[in-house]
């Protein structure tokens, strides 16, 4: 069933960008999940509970609404202390888009109070890193694609191209196995626990005063070193303070399924 | 705008043998009218909940410098190293300066530090509620508190928490004017000297 929804995306895949303006939510199932980060006080596999997605990251278009109705989030009022000065730099103006800012896009220079205050808006939150990995391990017929080279390589690919290039459009990729669209390959997206990303740059460091820096065990590794493309994500998130903003960081939001 | 922070100041001066709390400072109407500055903290739009069961807006500190730090009741490790190095700090303050001077520590485990909790290491750290208060955001509300602090942290699944150290300096209108990560009973003196400049 799953997979005639993908296939049907897929051939459908031009109109996918129209449809998908809508912001609307797709139903991620409750599953375990092995995170590609090693958490020291809970190895293996982690239940994750049944949420719902946005199909695609919010657009210009979405934030324009939400800044519309929202003027506190206008970037001449936003306080720097939760969006700093390149908050929406790319816009025409404080309400409008312009040239730079195509309603179709997704919207990036947004910092994460931005995106936390643009989902509660919604109803929705943002989602957490582990949900946003198990709904991005996904490739349009598997749950779980990480385990395939070419997988991985594809990703990676997208990567590699240059950020100083106009963003595509939302909702252009194949959906994946849940119909969620653009976790790759589009824009960077930021996680409600970013911030809980306590990556020590080296762990020669033991023993060194500034251990104390973290409170007791836990601090990350990586479980999966040959997934570069999650130790790129997350090497991006844990250099990122809440006011920042970035030309190719947006975010998407997800529901808890009542 | 320079001169309302300076009769705020003056008013603390005046009031230096006893200590006043910062709600009272903060309560003057003249000080809610002039706009909050775009990088003080007290822009974020929270409400703490204090050892005595008082809930109050986190802007509502307004007006006196504050040390603030998060932590938590439960912290077995770090967390009573927080607590040594905010005394550590008013240690190598006079008496007229430490009146001067607020801590707050907020908690990031809100399900748990109650206001009885929060009370509790208040009394056995023997910590003056004229300067210290422990307070707890809403659950909700944690992450952008550590979010304006830049402070890290992670639940773990034992119920404790994974989270970076830091005593942050506010000054009276919530501008971070210092931080330091370097926690125990030996203060920081380049962090003591920029405690003692904000006092001024």
């Amino acid at each position: 069933m799953i997979r005639v929804i993908a296939a049907a995306v897929l051939v459908a895949s031009p109109f996918v960008g129209v449809l998908a303006a809508e912001g609307d939510y797709l139903p991620i199932p409750a599953g375990r999940f092995a995170s590609a980060l090693n958490y020291e006080d809970a190895p293996g596999k982690q239940p994750v509970a049944a949420y719902s997605m946005m199909r695609t990251p919010v657009t210009n278009a979405d934030f324009l609404a939400f800044v519309k109705a929202n003027p506190k989030w206008r970037r001449d009022r936003v306080p720097t202390v939760i969006a700093e000065k390149r908050y929406l730099s790319h816009w025409a103006g404080p309400l409008e888009l312009g040239d730079t800012a195509k309603p179709d896009q997704p919207v990036v220079q947004v910092s994460w109070f931005a995106a936390d205050a643009y989902c509660a808006a919604e109803g929705a939150r943002l989602p957490t890193w582990t949900e946003w990995e198990y709904a991005a391990a996904a490739d349009e017929t598997r749950r779980d694609a990480r385990s395939d080279r070419i997988w991985r390589e594809r990703i990676l690919r997208w990567y590699s191209r240059p950020s100083n290039t106009a963003l595509p459009r939302a909702g252009l990729q194949p959906a994946n196995v849940y119909g969620v669209q653009d976790l790759h390959g589009l824009v960077w997206e930021w996680t409600e626990d970013f911030s809980s990303m306590l990556m020590d740059a080296d762990n020669r460091n033991q023993g060194d005063p500034d251990n104390a820096r973290f409170c007791g065990a836990g601090a990350l590794s990586m479980n999966d070193r040959d997934n570069y493309a999650v130790l790129m994500r997350v090497a991006m998130l844990s250099s990122l303070s809440a006011e920042a903003t970035t030309a190719n960081l947006g975010f998407r939001c997800v529901k808890d399924t009542p | 705008m320079k001169s309302l922070a300076l009769s705020i100041a003056m008013a603390v001066l005046a009031g230096c043998t006893v200590a006043i709390p910062a709600s009272a400072i903060a309560a003057s109407p003249a000080a809610q009218k002039v706009p909050l500055p775009g990088n003080s903290v007290y822009q974020l739009d929270v409400q703490l909940t204090d050892q005595a069961g008082r809930t109050s807006a986190w802007r509502d500190r307004r007006g006196k410098p504050q040390l603030v730090s998060m932590f938590y009741t439960s912290c077995q490790y770090i967390c009573p190293l927080i607590i040594d190095s905010g005394k550590a700090v008013q240690k190598q303050l006079s008496d007229a300066e430490r009146a001067r001077l607020g801590i707050t520590l907020i908690s990031m485990d809100p399900a748990r530090d109650t206001p009885q909790a929060l009370a509790k290491v208040a009394t056995q750290r023997k910590l003056d509620p004229a300067q210290w208060t422990l307070a707890s955001p809403a659950p909700d509300d944690v992450r952008s508190v550590a979010g304006v602090l830049n402070i890290r942290y992670r639940a773990l699944a034992d119920g404790e928490f994974n989270h970076t150290s830091a005593l942050v300096l506010l000054d009276g209108e919530g501008r971070i004017l210092a931080r330091t990560e370097k926690m125990g009973s030996k203060p920081d003196p380049e962090f003591v000297e920029a405690v003692r400049k904000a006092l001024k």
